[in-house]
């Protein structure tokens, strides 16, 4: 650092501390002024005014760059919270700029050391509204991964159907990520309910290609080398057309149109008969008449 | 009397790079062959069409290109699909339209199996010069 840059930065930082009051005052104007109302004033001027203390603290402590860093995220999370954007954000910052240079405008017009020490100040507060947009983006990163997440687990559910059958309902998008969680979720239901039908249903799942097909034949093999008996339901006419138009083959693998056929059809495999209960009575009342 | 086909819609351009666009690809694919008046049947034909030749160009070249256009020739109308990539390209044509053959470790039928869920096909392919593939699907 020449030693010109070095009176203009502290000339600025003179200027930042001896007026205080009044650009605090004023930025909390500038600020406000485009979000129309949509904030609270006196909470507005607690944050900006915390933000000014660390950062006049940083401009002669550099340790105090992560508290001002951690001002800034916090201040770009609430933010976001109440429904702003990011830009109106950054803009809130950036009005620090506004309120030092109208002063250094009104006080020492022509100054040119003023004029350096305020290209100077401008670059970090540039710096400050960009980390603001960052740790923005950051949080949201972190929405979606995590949502991304909770996603793979809430859309694989292994139910149990009967005593000994169990089903996996797929909805939407199979892919490597997804059948491997399937896959893992349906062999140990299979082993911690001793299971001898899994029925998987592809009713949610919105089109049957040879990647699908792959994952699915792959899932039901594994089930299989369990000693398991797996039914593939959810087959409606247009994805059994385009399975046959693809040239997908099933082999022996049972398939059928709905849950409640896949059901049956384990239920009859199993042992268990389904007897309607009126009938039955009617037949009753048939001998003993 | 059907005229050349001619394009009435402007062509919809689509990046895939990575399995999240496949399903973009898809879900366009699928809302266009609706506007279309496409059959349930048809529709889901098609998609599954787009699906494997979109994942194609991921699997085999790392990413490509797609474009959506909407055709008219007079009394039907189209959609036609047109998959684009700079991938390796693929030496002997024959071969990968062939059943069961795969070169990536699939089931073999993506290229094979998509040319008889459209009703017309094109395959223009060289070693080192990428690959296109276009579509067509017309309405009933």
């Amino acid at each position: 650092m020449t030693v010109q840059e070095n009176t203009s930065r502290h000339h600025i930082e003179r200027l930042l501390r001896d007026n205080e009051d009044g650009i605090l005052d004023r930025w909390v104007q500038i600020s406000n002024e485009p979000l129309l109302g949509r904030v609270n004033e006196s909470e507005t001027r607690r944050e900006l005014h915390e933000i000014y203390r660390v950062l006049l603290q940083s401009l002669s402590r550099p340790e105090a760059a992560s508290e001002l860093r951690g001002l800034l995220a916090e201040l770009s999370r609430n933010r976001a919270r109440q429904g702003f954007t990011p830009s109106e954000t950054a803009v809130s910052v950036y009005g620090l700029k506004e309120a030092v240079y109208e002063l250094i405008g009104a006080e020492q017009e022509g100054d040119e050391q003023a004029l350096r020490g305020f290209i100077w100040l401008s670059r970090t507060i540039d710096g400050l509204g960009l980390y603001t947009f960052e740790a923005y983006s950051a949080a949201r990163d972190k929405i979606i991964s995590d949502q991304t997440e909770q996603l793979l687990e809430l859309s694989t559910p292994v139910v149990k159907l009967w005593e000994g059958i169990v089903s996996v309902p797929l909805v939407g998008t199979l892919d490597s990520a997804r059948t491997q969680v399937v896959m893992e979720k349906l062999l140990q239901t299979l082993v911690d309910t001793g299971s001898e039908y899994a029925v998987i249903d592809i009713t949610g799942v919105p089109a049957v290609d040879t990647q699908v097909a792959q994952h699915l034949l792959k899932t039901v093999m594994a089930a299989r080398l369990m000693g398991a008996h797996c039914v593939i339901s959810g087959i409606r006419p247009q994805i059994a057309h385009t399975i046959v138009t693809l040239g997908i083959e099933f082999g022996d693998i049972v398939t059928k149109a709905t849950l409640a056929d896949a059901l049956a059809y384990a239920l009859r495999k199993s042992g268990v008969e389904v007897v309607n209960k009126r009938r039955t009575r009617l037949a009753i009342r048939a001998e003993e008449a | 009397m059907s005229q050349p086909p001619r394009v009435v819609a402007p062509a919809e351009e689509l990046t895939i790079a990575s399995n999240d666009e496949v399903v973009i690809v898809r879900q366009k694919v699928r809302a266009t062959a609706i506007e279309l008046g496409f059959s349930l049947v048809d529709q889901t034909k098609v998609v599954t069409a787009a699906s494997e030749l979109a994942r194609n160009t991921l699997v085999h070249a790392g990413g490509g290109h797609a474009r959506i256009e909407v055709l008219d020739n007079g009394h039907r109308r189209g959609l036609r699909l047109t998959f684009a990539d700079n991938g390796p390209g693929i030496p002997d044509l024959q071969l990968a339209l062939t059943d069961g053959w795969s070169s990536g470790g699939g089931l073999g039928l993506g290229l094979s199996g998509s040319r008889r869920l459209v009703d017309e096909f094109e395959l223009d392919s060289e070693p080192g010069r990428g690959t296109v593939v276009t579509v067509t699907k017309w309405t009933r």
